[in-house]
Protein backbone atom coordinates (compact mmCIF):
# COMPACT_ATOMS: atom_id res chain seq x y z
CA UNK A 1 0.00 0.00 0.00
CA UNK A 2 3.03 2.61 1.28
CA UNK A 3 5.02 1.31 -1.97
CA UNK A 4 2.12 2.03 -4.21
CA UNK A 5 1.20 5.63 -2.77
CA UNK A 6 4.94 6.54 -3.16
CA UNK A 7 4.82 5.50 -6.69
CA UNK A 8 1.65 7.02 -7.61
CA UNK A 9 3.28 10.40 -5.78
CA UNK A 10 7.09 9.64 -7.93
CA UNK A 11 4.88 9.47 -11.46
CA UNK A 12 2.72 12.71 -10.60
CA UNK A 13 6.42 14.72 -9.00
CA UNK A 14 7.79 12.96 -12.23
CA UNK A 15 4.90 14.55 -14.66
CA UNK A 16 4.49 18.05 -13.49
CA UNK A 17 8.29 18.27 -13.60
CA UNK A 18 8.63 17.47 -17.11
CA UNK A 19 5.47 19.36 -17.78
CA UNK A 20 6.32 23.10 -18.93
CA UNK A 21 9.27 21.13 -20.76
CA UNK A 22 7.00 19.04 -22.96
CA UNK A 23 3.71 21.41 -23.75
CA UNK A 24 5.12 24.63 -23.97
CA UNK A 25 2.11 26.53 -25.19
CA UNK A 26 1.82 29.67 -22.95
CA UNK A 27 -1.82 28.73 -22.61
CA UNK A 28 -1.40 25.25 -21.26
CA UNK A 29 1.24 26.63 -18.69
CA UNK A 30 -1.14 29.69 -17.52
CA UNK A 31 -3.87 27.29 -16.83
CA UNK A 32 -1.64 24.93 -14.86
CA UNK A 33 0.04 28.24 -13.36
CA UNK A 34 -3.52 29.59 -12.31
CA UNK A 35 -4.41 25.89 -11.10
CA UNK A 36 -1.94 25.94 -8.49
CA UNK A 37 -2.55 29.26 -7.43
CA UNK A 38 -6.40 27.92 -6.78
CA UNK A 39 -4.84 25.11 -4.86
CA UNK A 40 -2.72 26.93 -2.89
CA UNK A 41 -5.44 29.10 -1.96
CA UNK A 42 -8.36 26.26 -1.49
CA UNK A 43 -5.33 24.20 0.81
CA UNK A 44 -5.38 27.72 3.25
CA UNK A 45 -8.69 27.60 2.90
CA UNK A 46 -9.25 24.22 4.08
CA UNK A 47 -7.04 25.01 7.43
CA UNK A 48 -9.54 27.60 8.60
CA UNK A 49 -12.63 26.14 6.38
CA UNK A 50 -12.52 22.32 5.90
CA UNK A 51 -10.89 21.42 9.51
CA UNK A 52 -11.76 24.39 11.94
CA UNK A 53 -15.09 24.45 10.75
CA UNK A 54 -15.25 28.46 9.45
CA UNK A 55 -16.43 28.66 6.31
CA UNK A 56 -14.76 31.89 5.10
CA UNK A 57 -16.08 33.68 2.31
CA UNK A 58 -13.59 36.03 2.59
CA UNK A 59 -10.51 34.89 1.66
CA UNK A 60 -10.20 37.44 -1.62
CA UNK A 61 -9.61 40.17 1.46
CA UNK A 62 -6.71 37.86 2.80
CA UNK A 63 -5.35 37.42 -1.49
CA UNK A 64 -5.59 40.84 -1.78
CA UNK A 65 -3.97 42.56 1.36
CA UNK A 66 -1.24 39.72 0.25
CA UNK A 67 -1.64 41.47 -3.08
CA UNK A 68 -1.58 44.86 -2.53
CA UNK A 69 1.31 45.37 0.34
CA UNK A 70 3.60 43.45 -1.43
CA UNK A 71 3.11 45.81 -4.76
CA UNK A 72 2.70 49.14 -2.64
CA UNK A 73 5.89 48.36 -1.09
CA UNK A 74 7.72 47.64 -4.26
CA UNK A 75 6.29 50.57 -6.47
CA UNK A 76 6.40 53.24 -3.52
CA UNK A 77 9.71 52.50 -1.84
CA UNK A 78 11.36 49.78 -4.04
CA UNK A 79 10.99 46.96 -1.79
CA UNK A 80 11.91 43.60 -2.83
CA UNK A 81 8.53 41.38 -3.45
CA UNK A 82 9.95 38.51 -1.57
CA UNK A 83 10.09 40.97 1.32
CA UNK A 84 6.84 42.29 0.20
CA UNK A 85 5.48 38.60 0.30
CA UNK A 86 6.33 38.24 4.39
CA UNK A 87 4.79 41.41 4.98
CA UNK A 88 1.87 40.91 3.56
CA UNK A 89 1.30 37.70 4.75
CA UNK A 90 2.24 39.42 8.09
CA UNK A 91 -0.55 42.19 7.59
CA UNK A 92 -3.02 39.91 6.35
CA UNK A 93 -2.12 37.38 9.38
CA UNK A 94 -2.78 40.78 12.08
CA UNK A 95 -6.05 41.92 10.36
CA UNK A 96 -7.39 38.38 10.12
CA UNK A 97 -6.66 38.13 13.78
CA UNK A 98 -8.39 41.37 14.60
CA UNK A 99 -11.11 39.97 12.75
CA UNK A 100 -11.38 36.90 13.57
CA UNK A 101 -11.36 37.52 17.41
CA UNK A 102 -14.60 39.67 17.81
CA UNK A 103 -16.12 36.88 15.77
CA UNK A 104 -14.80 34.09 18.06
CA UNK A 105 -18.09 32.64 19.09
CA UNK A 106 -19.64 32.99 15.16
CA UNK A 107 -19.95 29.14 13.87
CA UNK A 108 -21.63 28.35 10.59
CA UNK A 109 -23.36 30.39 8.65
CA UNK A 110 -23.28 33.68 10.56
CA UNK A 111 -19.10 33.03 10.20
CA UNK A 112 -20.22 33.20 6.43
CA UNK A 113 -21.52 36.39 6.51
CA UNK A 114 -19.14 38.09 9.02
CA UNK A 115 -16.63 37.06 5.81
CA UNK A 116 -17.89 38.28 3.49
CA UNK A 117 -19.35 41.26 4.95
CA UNK A 118 -15.15 41.76 5.92
CA UNK A 119 -13.67 41.23 2.23
CA UNK A 120 -16.54 43.50 0.69
CA UNK A 121 -15.34 46.41 3.38
CA UNK A 122 -12.00 45.75 2.08
CA UNK A 123 -12.53 45.62 -1.13
CA UNK A 124 -14.38 48.95 -1.17
CA UNK A 125 -11.90 50.12 0.90
CA UNK A 126 -9.24 49.81 -1.73
CA UNK A 127 -11.44 50.86 -4.51
CA UNK A 128 -11.46 54.58 -2.98
CA UNK A 129 -7.94 54.50 -1.42
CA UNK A 130 -5.98 57.14 -3.64
CA UNK A 131 -2.19 56.07 -1.80
CA UNK A 132 -2.89 52.46 -3.57
CA UNK A 133 -3.83 53.74 -6.64
CA UNK A 134 -7.74 53.23 -5.37
CA UNK A 135 -9.90 52.03 -8.75
CA UNK A 136 -7.04 52.55 -11.41
CA UNK A 137 -5.23 49.89 -9.23
CA UNK A 138 -1.09 49.53 -9.27
CA UNK A 139 1.06 48.58 -12.40
CA UNK A 140 4.07 46.68 -11.07
CA UNK A 141 7.43 48.64 -13.00
CA UNK A 142 9.37 46.07 -15.01
CA UNK A 143 12.60 45.12 -13.42
CA UNK A 144 15.82 42.75 -13.83
CA UNK A 145 14.63 39.69 -14.89
CA UNK A 146 15.08 36.68 -12.25
CA UNK A 147 14.55 35.02 -8.96
CA UNK A 148 15.61 37.61 -6.90
CA UNK A 149 13.05 40.45 -8.93
CA UNK A 150 10.45 37.72 -8.54
CA UNK A 151 9.96 38.60 -12.69
CA UNK A 152 10.47 36.45 -15.57
CA UNK A 153 9.80 36.42 -19.23
CA UNK A 154 8.96 33.18 -19.66
CA UNK A 155 5.90 31.58 -17.81
CA UNK A 156 7.93 28.38 -17.23
CA UNK A 157 9.92 30.05 -13.58
CA UNK A 158 6.24 30.96 -12.42
CA UNK A 159 4.84 27.87 -13.37
CA UNK A 160 7.86 25.99 -10.73
CA UNK A 161 7.41 28.82 -8.22
CA UNK A 162 3.66 28.35 -8.46
CA UNK A 163 4.12 24.83 -7.54
CA UNK A 164 6.81 25.41 -5.11
CA UNK A 165 3.96 27.68 -3.16
CA UNK A 166 1.26 24.79 -2.92
CA UNK A 167 3.85 22.62 -1.99
CA UNK A 168 4.49 24.56 0.84
CA UNK A 169 0.93 25.27 1.54
CA UNK A 170 0.31 21.19 1.56
CA UNK A 171 2.98 20.76 4.06
CA UNK A 172 2.24 23.65 6.44
CA UNK A 173 -1.45 22.39 6.19
CA UNK A 174 -0.50 17.96 6.46
CA UNK A 175 2.08 19.10 9.85
CA UNK A 176 -1.06 21.41 11.59
CA UNK A 177 -3.28 18.42 10.84
CA UNK A 178 -1.03 16.01 12.13
CA UNK A 179 0.25 17.69 15.10
CA UNK A 180 -1.94 18.55 18.34
CA UNK A 181 -3.65 21.68 16.46
CA UNK A 182 -5.11 19.73 13.40
CA UNK A 183 -7.08 17.72 16.23
CA UNK A 184 -8.37 20.74 17.93
CA UNK A 185 -9.41 22.39 15.35
CA UNK A 186 -11.67 19.04 14.19
CA UNK A 187 -12.84 19.18 18.05
CA UNK A 188 -13.94 23.12 17.30
CA UNK A 189 -15.58 22.33 14.23
CA UNK A 190 -17.47 19.56 16.29
CA UNK A 191 -19.03 21.80 19.14
CA UNK A 192 -17.16 24.65 20.93
CA UNK A 193 -18.88 22.95 24.11
CA UNK A 194 -17.11 19.65 23.29
CA UNK A 195 -13.63 21.87 22.71
CA UNK A 196 -13.99 23.45 26.11
CA UNK A 197 -14.70 20.59 28.03
CA UNK A 198 -11.13 19.03 26.49
CA UNK A 199 -9.56 21.83 28.28
CA UNK A 200 -9.62 23.76 24.55
CA UNK A 201 -9.42 27.36 24.29
CA UNK A 202 -11.43 27.69 20.75
CA UNK A 203 -10.89 31.48 21.06
CA UNK A 204 -7.31 30.67 20.55
CA UNK A 205 -7.15 28.12 17.91
CA UNK A 206 -9.36 29.68 15.70
CA UNK A 207 -6.86 32.32 15.43
CA UNK A 208 -4.33 30.44 14.92
CA UNK A 209 -6.87 28.74 11.96
CA UNK A 210 -7.39 31.93 10.82
CA UNK A 211 -3.81 33.73 10.63
CA UNK A 212 -2.30 30.65 9.10
CA UNK A 213 -4.67 30.39 6.43
CA UNK A 214 -4.47 34.55 5.88
CA UNK A 215 -0.80 34.07 5.82
CA UNK A 216 -0.54 31.53 2.71
CA UNK A 217 -3.54 33.43 1.23
CA UNK A 218 -2.00 36.69 1.33
CA UNK A 219 1.47 34.51 -0.03
CA UNK A 220 -0.39 33.52 -3.04
CA UNK A 221 -1.75 37.30 -3.97
CA UNK A 222 2.02 38.68 -3.99
CA UNK A 223 2.66 35.28 -6.19
CA UNK A 224 -0.33 36.49 -8.27
CA UNK A 225 0.94 40.13 -8.36
CA UNK A 226 4.13 39.59 -9.36
CA UNK A 227 2.37 37.03 -12.38
CA UNK A 228 0.16 39.77 -13.99
CA UNK A 229 2.67 42.52 -12.65
CA UNK A 230 -1.12 44.59 -12.58
CA UNK A 231 -3.47 44.56 -9.92
CA UNK A 232 -6.57 46.52 -9.12
CA UNK A 233 -9.48 45.42 -6.74
CA UNK A 234 -11.80 44.51 -9.43
CA UNK A 235 -8.95 41.41 -10.47
CA UNK A 236 -7.83 40.41 -6.53
CA UNK A 237 -10.70 41.01 -4.46
CA UNK A 238 -13.98 40.16 -6.04
CA UNK A 239 -16.26 38.33 -4.09
CA UNK A 240 -16.06 35.87 -6.94
CA UNK A 241 -12.60 35.19 -6.20
CA UNK A 242 -13.55 34.10 -2.16
CA UNK A 243 -16.63 31.93 -3.47
CA UNK A 244 -14.23 30.69 -6.17
CA UNK A 245 -11.72 29.09 -3.63
CA UNK A 246 -14.34 27.82 -1.52
CA UNK A 247 -15.70 25.92 -4.27
CA UNK A 248 -12.40 24.26 -4.90
CA UNK A 249 -11.85 23.49 -1.94
CA UNK A 250 -15.70 21.88 -1.22
CA UNK A 251 -15.42 20.02 -4.84
CA UNK A 252 -12.57 18.19 -4.36
CA UNK A 253 -12.98 17.55 -0.61
CA UNK A 254 -13.26 20.14 2.58
CA UNK A 255 -10.95 18.05 5.11
CA UNK A 256 -8.56 16.63 2.87
CA UNK A 257 -5.20 17.09 2.59
CA UNK A 258 -5.00 16.30 -1.44
CA UNK A 259 -9.18 17.74 -1.81
CA UNK A 260 -8.28 21.26 -2.64
CA UNK A 261 -5.62 20.04 -5.34
CA UNK A 262 -8.28 18.07 -6.91
CA UNK A 263 -10.78 20.43 -6.92
CA UNK A 264 -8.69 23.06 -8.69
CA UNK A 265 -7.65 21.08 -10.93
CA UNK A 266 -11.08 19.81 -12.08
CA UNK A 267 -12.38 23.52 -11.85
CA UNK A 268 -9.51 25.87 -12.97
CA UNK A 269 -9.02 23.96 -16.56
CA UNK A 270 -12.88 24.09 -16.57
CA UNK A 271 -13.57 27.22 -16.28
CA UNK A 272 -10.09 29.04 -18.45
CA UNK A 273 -10.88 26.38 -21.37
CA UNK A 274 -14.87 27.21 -21.11
CA UNK A 275 -13.81 30.93 -20.89
CA UNK A 276 -11.23 30.83 -24.37
CA UNK A 277 -13.66 28.25 -26.70
CA UNK A 278 -16.94 30.12 -25.67
CA UNK A 279 -15.38 33.54 -25.30
CA UNK A 280 -17.31 36.68 -24.30
CA UNK A 281 -21.20 34.78 -25.02
CA UNK A 282 -19.81 32.16 -22.85
CA UNK A 283 -19.21 33.81 -19.63
CA UNK A 284 -20.80 32.00 -16.98
CA UNK A 285 -21.00 29.07 -18.51
CA UNK A 286 -18.47 28.06 -16.51
CA UNK A 287 -20.55 28.89 -13.40
CA UNK A 288 -23.06 26.56 -14.71
CA UNK A 289 -20.81 23.70 -14.72
CA UNK A 290 -19.85 24.50 -11.57
CA UNK A 291 -22.89 24.65 -10.40
CA UNK A 292 -23.86 21.20 -12.15
CA UNK A 293 -20.99 19.47 -10.12
CA UNK A 294 -21.36 21.16 -6.97
CA UNK A 295 -24.98 20.06 -7.32
CA UNK A 296 -23.71 16.35 -7.94
CA UNK A 297 -20.66 15.99 -5.33
CA UNK A 298 -22.71 17.58 -2.08
CA UNK A 299 -25.64 14.97 -3.39
CA UNK A 300 -24.33 11.65 -3.80
CA UNK A 301 -20.71 12.28 -2.00
CA UNK A 302 -20.78 15.54 0.35
CA UNK A 303 -16.92 14.63 1.28
CA UNK A 304 -15.79 15.98 -2.62
CA UNK A 305 -13.80 13.76 -5.34
CA UNK A 306 -11.51 13.06 -2.65
CA UNK A 307 -13.85 11.25 -0.43
CA UNK A 308 -15.20 9.20 -3.56
CA UNK A 309 -11.47 8.26 -4.45
CA UNK A 310 -10.87 7.05 -0.81
CA UNK A 311 -14.17 5.14 -1.02
CA UNK A 312 -13.22 3.81 -3.57
CA UNK A 313 -9.72 2.91 -2.74
CA UNK A 314 -10.48 1.89 0.84
CA UNK A 315 -13.24 -0.67 -0.58
CA UNK A 316 -11.03 -2.25 -3.13
CA UNK A 317 -8.75 -2.87 -0.50
CA UNK A 318 -11.19 -4.34 1.64
CA UNK A 319 -9.35 -2.85 4.35
CA UNK A 320 -10.76 -2.22 7.99
CA UNK A 321 -11.32 1.63 8.84
CA UNK A 322 -8.29 3.13 11.06
CA UNK A 323 -6.78 5.97 12.28
CA UNK A 324 -4.47 7.33 9.96
CA UNK B 1 -8.26 19.65 58.42
CA UNK B 2 -7.56 19.36 54.44
CA UNK B 3 -9.10 20.96 51.98
CA UNK B 4 -11.65 19.07 50.22
CA UNK B 5 -11.38 18.83 46.43
CA UNK B 6 -14.66 20.81 45.62
CA UNK B 7 -16.22 23.23 48.15
CA UNK B 8 -19.63 24.51 46.92
CA UNK B 9 -21.23 27.29 48.76
CA UNK B 10 -24.06 29.04 48.78
CA UNK B 11 -24.83 28.75 45.08
CA UNK B 12 -27.50 30.78 43.59
CA UNK B 13 -28.43 30.82 39.81
CA UNK B 14 -31.07 32.60 38.67
CA UNK B 15 -32.77 32.57 34.47
CA UNK B 16 -35.13 35.51 34.35
CA UNK B 17 -37.42 34.96 36.86
CA UNK B 18 -37.16 31.43 37.73
CA UNK B 19 -34.32 30.73 40.32
CA UNK B 20 -32.90 27.11 39.02
CA UNK B 21 -30.20 27.17 42.21
CA UNK B 22 -31.34 28.36 45.53
CA UNK B 23 -28.17 28.56 48.16
CA UNK B 24 -26.91 25.04 47.46
CA UNK B 25 -23.55 23.84 49.10
CA UNK B 26 -22.16 20.87 49.55
CA UNK B 27 -18.34 19.40 49.53
CA UNK B 28 -16.57 16.92 47.73
CA UNK B 29 -13.51 14.82 49.46
CA UNK B 30 -10.80 13.69 47.26
CA UNK B 31 -11.58 9.99 46.11
CA UNK B 32 -15.53 10.24 46.75
CA UNK B 33 -18.04 9.30 44.75
CA UNK B 34 -21.26 11.81 45.08
CA UNK B 35 -24.19 11.33 43.17
CA UNK B 36 -26.99 14.34 42.64
CA UNK B 37 -30.30 13.34 42.13
CA UNK B 38 -33.92 15.03 41.54
CA UNK B 39 -36.52 15.27 39.73
CA UNK B 40 -36.91 16.99 35.81
CA UNK B 41 -36.05 20.85 36.60
CA UNK B 42 -34.46 20.55 40.10
CA UNK B 43 -31.62 22.37 39.04
CA UNK B 44 -28.58 19.42 38.80
CA UNK B 45 -27.50 20.39 35.27
CA UNK B 46 -27.39 23.78 36.69
CA UNK B 47 -25.12 23.25 38.85
CA UNK B 48 -22.60 21.00 36.81
CA UNK B 49 -22.75 23.78 33.99
CA UNK B 50 -22.26 26.90 37.30
CA UNK B 51 -19.10 24.35 38.10
CA UNK B 52 -17.97 23.32 35.29
CA UNK B 53 -17.74 26.96 33.91
CA UNK B 54 -20.59 26.78 31.13
CA UNK B 55 -22.82 29.14 33.91
CA UNK B 56 -21.56 31.97 36.00
CA UNK B 57 -23.54 31.63 39.14
CA UNK B 58 -25.25 35.15 40.61
CA UNK B 59 -24.29 34.58 44.38
CA UNK B 60 -22.37 31.82 46.17
CA UNK B 61 -18.49 30.57 45.94
CA UNK B 62 -17.09 27.43 44.37
CA UNK B 63 -13.72 26.25 45.57
CA UNK B 64 -11.48 23.87 43.92
CA UNK B 65 -8.58 22.53 45.84
CA UNK B 66 -9.10 25.68 47.54
CA UNK B 67 -9.20 28.37 44.59
CA UNK B 68 -12.28 30.32 43.97
CA UNK B 69 -13.47 28.76 40.13
CA UNK B 70 -17.00 30.41 40.00
CA UNK B 71 -16.64 32.42 36.20
CA UNK B 72 -14.08 30.80 35.05
CA UNK B 73 -14.08 29.96 31.81
CA UNK B 74 -15.13 26.13 30.80
CA UNK B 75 -11.32 24.88 29.13
CA UNK B 76 -9.61 26.57 31.81
CA UNK B 77 -12.05 24.57 34.61
CA UNK B 78 -11.11 21.53 32.58
CA UNK B 79 -7.01 22.39 32.39
CA UNK B 80 -7.15 22.67 36.55
CA UNK B 81 -8.38 19.26 36.19
CA UNK B 82 -12.06 19.20 36.25
CA UNK B 83 -13.67 17.27 33.49
CA UNK B 84 -16.86 16.38 32.69
CA UNK B 85 -19.56 14.74 29.90
CA UNK B 86 -22.90 16.34 28.77
CA UNK B 87 -26.43 15.38 28.54
CA UNK B 88 -27.05 14.61 25.50
CA UNK B 89 -23.40 12.75 24.40
CA UNK B 90 -21.23 14.84 22.24
CA UNK B 91 -18.44 13.12 20.55
CA UNK B 92 -16.24 14.15 17.10
CA UNK B 93 -18.52 12.67 14.70
CA UNK B 94 -15.64 12.99 11.84
CA UNK B 95 -13.02 11.30 14.11
CA UNK B 96 -12.30 7.45 14.92
CA UNK B 97 -12.94 7.08 18.47
CA UNK B 98 -9.18 6.53 18.93
CA UNK B 99 -8.93 10.66 17.77
CA UNK B 100 -11.03 11.60 19.52
CA UNK B 101 -9.50 10.11 22.95
CA UNK B 102 -6.60 11.49 21.49
CA UNK B 103 -7.80 15.00 21.43
CA UNK B 104 -8.18 14.86 25.11
CA UNK B 105 -5.01 13.25 26.10
CA UNK B 106 -3.17 16.27 24.03
CA UNK B 107 -3.91 18.07 27.04
CA UNK B 108 -1.09 16.88 28.82
CA UNK B 109 0.85 15.38 25.92
CA UNK B 110 1.48 17.69 23.75
CA UNK B 111 3.18 15.17 21.48
CA UNK B 112 1.01 12.84 19.01
CA UNK B 113 3.27 9.58 19.79
CA UNK B 114 2.22 9.98 23.08
CA UNK B 115 -1.26 11.25 23.04
CA UNK B 116 -1.46 8.04 20.67
CA UNK B 117 -0.12 5.85 23.71
CA UNK B 118 -2.34 7.40 26.41
CA UNK B 119 -5.55 7.57 24.56
CA UNK B 120 -5.19 3.56 23.71
CA UNK B 121 -4.59 2.78 27.17
CA UNK B 122 -8.05 4.84 28.19
CA UNK B 123 -9.75 3.23 25.38
CA UNK B 124 -8.65 -0.11 26.74
CA UNK B 125 -10.08 0.79 30.32
CA UNK B 126 -13.32 1.99 28.74
CA UNK B 127 -13.55 -1.41 26.67
CA UNK B 128 -13.81 0.44 23.66
CA UNK B 129 -10.22 -1.02 22.55
CA UNK B 130 -12.03 -3.00 19.48
CA UNK B 131 -13.61 0.15 18.05
CA UNK B 132 -10.69 2.24 17.91
CA UNK B 133 -11.11 2.52 14.57
CA UNK B 134 -14.82 3.35 14.14
CA UNK B 135 -16.20 7.05 13.52
CA UNK B 136 -17.89 8.53 15.71
CA UNK B 137 -21.10 9.05 14.22
CA UNK B 138 -20.69 5.22 13.76
CA UNK B 139 -20.81 4.82 17.07
CA UNK B 140 -24.05 3.10 19.34
CA UNK B 141 -25.47 5.57 21.81
CA UNK B 142 -23.85 3.19 24.67
CA UNK B 143 -20.98 3.24 23.20
CA UNK B 144 -20.65 7.23 22.60
CA UNK B 145 -21.54 7.45 25.80
CA UNK B 146 -18.12 5.25 27.02
CA UNK B 147 -16.20 6.90 24.31
CA UNK B 148 -17.38 10.34 26.10
CA UNK B 149 -16.29 9.33 29.16
CA UNK B 150 -12.73 8.08 27.53
CA UNK B 151 -12.33 11.57 26.18
CA UNK B 152 -12.48 12.98 29.48
CA UNK B 153 -10.41 10.68 31.43
CA UNK B 154 -8.01 11.18 28.71
CA UNK B 155 -7.52 15.00 30.03
CA UNK B 156 -6.12 13.49 33.08
CA UNK B 157 -8.88 15.09 35.65
CA UNK B 158 -9.07 14.68 39.35
CA UNK B 159 -12.58 15.45 39.32
CA UNK B 160 -14.74 14.11 36.71
CA UNK B 161 -18.30 14.86 36.61
CA UNK B 162 -20.97 13.54 34.38
CA UNK B 163 -23.74 14.21 33.35
CA UNK B 164 -26.88 11.36 33.11
CA UNK B 165 -24.25 8.84 31.75
CA UNK B 166 -27.02 6.14 31.64
CA UNK B 167 -30.14 7.18 30.59
CA UNK B 168 -31.78 5.47 27.88
CA UNK B 169 -29.26 2.10 28.40
CA UNK B 170 -30.20 -1.65 28.45
CA UNK B 171 -29.21 -3.87 31.56
CA UNK B 172 -26.11 -5.27 30.10
CA UNK B 173 -25.18 -1.26 28.81
CA UNK B 174 -25.38 -0.47 31.97
CA UNK B 175 -23.23 -2.85 33.72
CA UNK B 176 -20.30 -2.32 31.45
CA UNK B 177 -20.76 1.44 32.47
CA UNK B 178 -20.93 0.92 35.97
CA UNK B 179 -17.68 -1.08 35.86
CA UNK B 180 -16.17 1.30 34.01
CA UNK B 181 -17.62 4.05 36.79
CA UNK B 182 -15.67 1.61 39.24
CA UNK B 183 -12.45 1.46 37.19
CA UNK B 184 -12.55 5.17 36.87
CA UNK B 185 -12.32 5.58 40.75
CA UNK B 186 -9.19 3.01 41.04
CA UNK B 187 -7.35 5.04 38.96
CA UNK B 188 -8.02 7.62 41.86
CA UNK B 189 -10.58 10.09 40.53
CA UNK B 190 -13.31 11.60 42.31
CA UNK B 191 -17.00 11.22 40.79
CA UNK B 192 -19.98 14.00 40.75
CA UNK B 193 -22.27 12.11 38.72
CA UNK B 194 -26.21 13.18 38.08
CA UNK B 195 -28.23 9.87 37.58
CA UNK B 196 -31.84 9.11 37.16
CA UNK B 197 -31.20 5.36 37.52
CA UNK B 198 -31.39 4.15 41.34
CA UNK B 199 -29.81 0.81 40.96
CA UNK B 200 -26.53 2.53 39.70
CA UNK B 201 -26.74 5.34 42.50
CA UNK B 202 -27.50 2.75 45.25
CA UNK B 203 -24.53 0.41 43.97
CA UNK B 204 -22.01 3.16 43.49
CA UNK B 205 -22.16 6.44 45.66
CA UNK B 206 -20.83 6.90 49.16
CA UNK B 207 -23.18 10.16 49.18
CA UNK B 208 -26.05 11.26 47.50
CA UNK B 209 -27.12 14.81 47.44
CA UNK B 210 -30.90 15.61 46.33
CA UNK B 211 -32.37 18.80 44.49
CA UNK B 212 -35.48 19.78 44.76
CA UNK B 213 -36.89 22.75 42.72
CA UNK B 214 -33.60 24.41 42.96
CA UNK B 215 -32.70 23.73 46.34
CA UNK B 216 -31.04 21.24 48.21
CA UNK B 217 -33.14 19.09 50.54
CA UNK B 218 -31.18 16.02 51.48
CA UNK B 219 -27.64 14.84 51.95
CA UNK B 220 -26.99 11.03 53.09
CA UNK B 221 -25.58 7.65 52.53
CA UNK B 222 -27.98 6.02 49.31
CA UNK B 223 -29.65 3.92 52.26
CA UNK B 224 -30.40 7.08 54.12
CA UNK B 225 -32.18 8.71 50.90
CA UNK B 226 -33.78 7.07 49.81
CA UNK B 227 -35.91 6.02 52.88
CA UNK B 228 -36.38 9.83 53.82
CA UNK B 229 -40.32 10.60 53.49
CA UNK B 230 -39.47 13.87 52.46
CA UNK B 231 -37.17 12.31 49.08
CA UNK B 232 -39.58 9.52 48.50
CA UNK B 233 -42.31 12.42 48.48
CA UNK B 234 -40.44 14.99 45.95
CA UNK B 235 -38.86 12.06 43.81
CA UNK B 236 -39.14 8.53 44.14
CA UNK B 237 -42.60 7.98 44.97
CA UNK B 238 -44.25 7.83 41.72
CA UNK B 239 -41.46 5.06 41.08
CA UNK B 240 -41.19 3.15 44.85
CA UNK B 241 -44.80 3.95 45.77
CA UNK B 242 -46.85 2.87 42.54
Amino acid sequence: MAGRTIAVAAAVGIALALFPFVITGPFPLHVMILTFLFATLGVAWNIMGGYAGMFSFGQAAFFGIGAYTSSFLLTRYGVNPWLGLVAGGGLAALTAAAIGYPCSHLRGHYFAIASIAFAEIVRTHFNNWKLIGAAEGLSIPLDTRGIAAFQFDSKTPYYFIALAFLIVALAVCWWVTNSRMGYYFRAIKESHDLAMVLGISFVRYRLWAITISAFLSAAAGTFYAQYVLYLDPESVLILSISVQVVLVAMLGGAGSLFGPVIGAAILIPLSEITRIKLGEKGTGVDLMLYGALITLISVYQPKGVWGFLSTLGASRARKQAGPP
Amino acid sequence: MTVPLLEVRGVTKKFAGLIANDDVSFSVAEGEFISIIGPNGAGKSTLFACITGFQKPNAGSIRYRGQEIAGLAADRICRLGIARTFQIVQVIGEMTALENVMTGAFLHAPRRREALRRAEEVLGVAGLADKSGFLGTALTIADKKRLEVAMALATEPKLLMLDESMAGLTKVELKEIISLLRAVRKRGVTLVIVEHVMEAVMQLSDRVIVLNSGRKILEGTPREVVTNPQVIQAYLGERYHA
